[in-house]
Formats: C-alpha cells, sequence, structure tokens
C-alpha cells in the first residue's frame, strides 16, 4: 500500500461510479427489546468507496454498523456482505463473514495482557494457522503502514489512545479484509490524537480500501467519504456525496443537524 | 514478674523432624495448590458457563466450603469417608480436604477474574475471527487469571498455613511434629516459637516461588515489572 497519493481530491473517486456492491443492507430492522432503533433501513456500499455515516447518538448508526458485523442479530430485512447473507445462527457465514470484515472499535480493544505484536499475530496464526514467521512479518508490515514499526514489543498500556488505535487498525488489516467497519474510532481521543488515527484512516481510503464509518468527525466525511449517510431514528434520511449532503440539505433534521455544530 | 528461662537445647536431637513436618507441609500445600487450582479454574468456568444447572452446583459447592469450618471439613474427608467403605491414609485425606476447600476459593478468585473481562474484547476476538474455545482461551482466561493471580497467590499462601490443622487427623506436617516433640520435651513455648518462625520461613517461600511462577507464566508482569 502506499501513501505517497497528492493529498486532496481521491483518485478512486473518478472510476467509474455503479462498481460492485460489496455490501448491501436490505430493509433492515433491529429492535432492542421494546425499543426499534433501525426502522427498514436500506444502504448499499460500493467496494472501493468510503462511506460515512453520521447522525446524532441514537440515530442507529453504530447499531446498523454492528449488524453489518453479526455483532448484532437482526429483526427483518438482510444484509448481504461480499455476496453472502449475514446470518448470526449460521456458523458458516459468520466464519467467512469474520474472514472478509474487519472492525475498529471507540475503545480500541486491543488485548492487554498480549504485546503489539501479538494482538496482531494472534488471528493469522490461530485463525489463520500462519506460522509465527510468517505472522510476525505481515504484523511488522501492518505496524509499518500506520507508522508504529517501532511499538512491536510494547503493551497497550504503554501506548497513547491514537497509537492504540492505529494497532487495532492494523490489526485488522493484517487479516487482508474486504471492508473495514470503524465504530467511532475517534471519540475517546484528544484532538491532537485523532488527527494520527484520521491519517491512517486517509491513507487506507486513498489505497482503494472499502470503509464504512460511523463518525462524529465532519471535516473529514465532507473531504474523504464518497457517500455520507445521514441517519435519524432508526432511518437512512439522507444520503449522498459530501457536496450535496454538506451544501444542500434536503430535510429540516439534516439541516438542523449540520447547524449544531457537532 | 514471671520469669522463664528459655531451652532450645532439644532442637539437637529434634530437627530432623522439623524439617521431615515443614517437607510434609510443603508436599502437601504444593499438591494440594496444583489440585485446587484445577480444580477453582473447572468450577470457575462452569460457574460463569451458560448451564444454569452447572452453575448452580457448583454455587452450592462453593457455598457449602466457604461457610464451614476446614477442620470439620477435614474430619468429614478422614472420618467420615471410611463409613462409605472408602479408607484413606491421613495424608491423602488431607490433600482432598485441602483440594476442595481451596478449589472453592479460587474458583471465586478466578470467576472476578474472568467477570472483569470487558464485552469488547470478546467482540474484538470474535470479529478477528477467533472461534468460541480459542476466544475463551486466549481472549477470557489467560488475562483472567493474569490479572487475579496475586490474589491467587495469597490463597495458595493461606492454604499452605492452613495445612497445620490436618495435625489433627495425624498428618504428620510441621505442626504435628511439633505437636509431637513438645509432648516428648514440655517446651511448648520454644516448640511452637520454631515452628512459628519455620512457617513464616515457608510463607516467605511460597510467596518466592508463586511471584516467580507468574514472572514466567505472564509474560507482560515480567516486561513491564508489576
Amino acid at each position: 500500500m502506499s501513501v505517497t497519493e497528492a493529498a486532496g481530491t481521491r483518485p478512486r473517486n473518478e472510476t467509474a461510479p455503479g462498481a460492485e456492491p460489496i455490501i448491501v443492507v436490505d430493509n433492515v430492522s433491529k429492535s432492542f427489546g421494546p425499543l426499534q432503533v433501525l426502522h427498514g433501513v436500506s444502504l448499499t456500499i460500493e467496494r472501493g468507496t468510503m462511506v460515512a455515516i453520521v447522525g446524532r447518538s441514537g440515530s442507529g448508526k453504530s447499531t446498523l454498523l454492528r449488524c453489518m458485523n453479526a455483532l448484532e442479530e437482526i429483526n427483518g430485512g438482510t444484509i448481504q456482505v461480499c455476496g453472502n447473507r449475514v446470518a448470526m445462527d449460521d456458523r458458516a457465514s459468520v466464519k467467512r463473514l469474520r474472514s472478509e470484515v474487519g472492525m475498529v472499535f471507540q475503545s480500541y480493544n486491543l488485548f492487554p495482557h498480549l504485546t503489539v505484536l501479538r494482538n496482531i499475530t494472534l488471528a493469522l496464526t490461530v485463525v489463520q494457522k500462519k506460522s509465527r514467521a510468517d505472522a510476525d512479518a505481515i504484523a511488522h508490515k501492518v505496524l509499518g503502514l500506520v507508522g508504529l514499526a517501532d511499538k512491536a514489543e510494547a503493551y497497550p498500556e504503554q501506548l497513547s489512545g491514537g497509537q492504540a488505535q492505529r494497532v487495532a487498525i492494523a490489526r485488522s488489516l493484517a487479516l487482508s479484509p474486504k471492508v473495514l467497519l470503524f465504530d467511532e474510532v475517534t471519540s475517546a481521543l484528544d484532538p491532537e490524537l485523532t488527527g494520527e488515527v484520521l491519517k491512517v484512516m486517509e491513507d487506507l481510503a486513498r489505497d482503494g480500501m472499502t470503509m464504512v464509518l460511523v463518525t462524529h468527525e465532519m471535516a473529514f466525511a465532507r473531504r474523504l467519504a464518497d457517500i455520507v449517510v445521514f441517519m435519524h431514528q432508526g432511518k437512512v434520511w439522507e444520503a449522498g456525496p459530501p457536496a450535496e449532503i454538506f451544501a444542500d440539505p434536503k430535510t429540516p433534521e439534516l439541516r438542523q443537524f449540520l447547524s449544531s455544530g457537532l | 514478674m514471671i520469669s522463664y528461662s528459655f531451652d532450645f537445647s532439644f532442637l539437637l536431637t529434634a530437627w530432623p523432624a522439623f524439617l521431615r513436618g515443614a517437607w510434609l507441609t510443603i508436599v502437601l500445600a504444593g499438591t494440594s495448590i496444583a489440585l485446587g487450582f484445577v480444580l477453582g479454574l473447572v468450577c470457575a468456568i462452569l460457574r460463569s458457563g451458560k448451564s444454569k444447572l452447572l452453575s448452580g452446583l457448583v454455587g452450592i459447592y462453593v457455598e457449602v466450603i466457604r461457610n464451614t469450618p476446614f477442620l470439620v471439613q477435614v474430619f468429614i474427608v478422614y472420618f467420615g469417608l471410611p463409613s462409605l467403605g472408602l479408607r484413606l491414609s491421613a495424608e491423602t485425606s488431607a490433600v482432598i480436604a485441602l483440594v476442595i476447600n481451596t478449589g472453592a476459593y479460587s474458583s471465586e478468585i478466578i470467576r472476578a477474574g474472568i467477570d472483569s473481562i470487558a464485552k469488547g474484547q470478546l467482540e474484538a476476538a470474535e470479529c478477528l475471527g477467533l472461534n468460541k474455545l480459542q476466544v475463551y482461551w486466549h481472549i477470557i482466561l489467560i488475562p483472567a487469571v493474569e490479572r487475579v493471580y496475586p490474589a491467587l497467590s495469597s490463597q495458595f499462601v493461606l492454604l499452605m498455613l492452613s495445612s497445620s490443622i490436618t495435625s489433627q487427623i495425624s498428618a504428620q506436617e510441621l505442626t504435628a511434629e511439633a505437636n509431637m516433640i513438645q509432648s516428648e520435651t514440655f517446651r511448648s513455648f520454644e516448640v511452637y516459637l520454631i515452628v512459628a518462625a519455620v512457617y513464616l520461613a515457608l510463607s516467605v517461600l511460597f510467596r518466592v516461588v508463586l511471584w516467580g511462577i507468574g514472572q514466567f507464566a505472564f509474560v507482560r508482569r515480567r516486561k513491564l515489572r508489576t
């Protein structure tokens, strides 16, 4: 992966639109007990694009992301990832899903008892059955990509939040996923640490990784997302290229959300 | 003021008995720690597992053991089991009672460790493709035991000290040897002072060994000097 692309517009934005769909969310509903959080959400995400899901707390955006990765069971509708239907009760489908989708969390969720290197190689050796040497090589490579080559032997508690989140991204990258999901990955970080994480995500986007992020980083979404999805009350309220969404909101809800200065 | 003149001369002949007793204490406690840890681990897994029945049974076991005197537990094993046709030596009975006792306490300690693992850890591991068993081993059990290891170590030292109670069924460990010596020499004060000193030394020894095991087993502890 190269990180040498010139800043500014993303070259891949210019590739033909309407390419291959990689995630297809169709009429998905989800309730937690009596509380319905998703009301018939439909969304198609194409290979090589970055989709930013924005919205207020409680709008269902994180839940939608978690449903895409079978962390939550859906009550209605279907979700397809890489052509396979996601079903939590179907072990084979979940196993396939895990090999195709990586996820990064707000709270990093690094394994505290393992070194940075082992955090990354654990799944490579245990799940993918790679040799320790091969796994180490991959780990060093992805650590280089996130600019933390020198932290391989550190433990998570010795890292700053920004570093920990970059390790978490590297850990997902090591498994060569087709899609990366980011669940408010900078929300727990100081502004100065946010930048280094966004920089890594920007590099990934430039290299054509399919990314879905739930985020509060409006400037980042505006600059780099191909599609911005505004969720409100468990529905996709508006979706479109950032230029349209930010410059010309169609609904009063989005207008109000944007003006609330998040 | 009452005057008392200390006389430790009996040590000249009695020291091998002290040594024998200390050695048996080490053997009893060492065996019981190893087996009790395994029992505690299994019970902690069952207790925090999905099966309500197994979890309930372990719960009953833990509460019964923690709410009855160890001496009584020892008596039940040594004097009770023969009524069922199971006649065991004092040493074997002592180990069984110690294992059952320490298994209950360790399972509660380990369970606290298991409960302390954040849900996010499990989700992250699932997202990386680890199956249930792999998650349990790599993400729950190992860090859980690492986290509660200091508490477990203290429990194991306590176990070593409680092994003195098994002198009551004539397991010839340190306290039992001391009882014999004092009944022959009538130097109770001196004998039990020596025994206390030996137990103190054994405690230090156990702590050092357990610490060493922790350093060996949990690399992070070694690296971060915690």
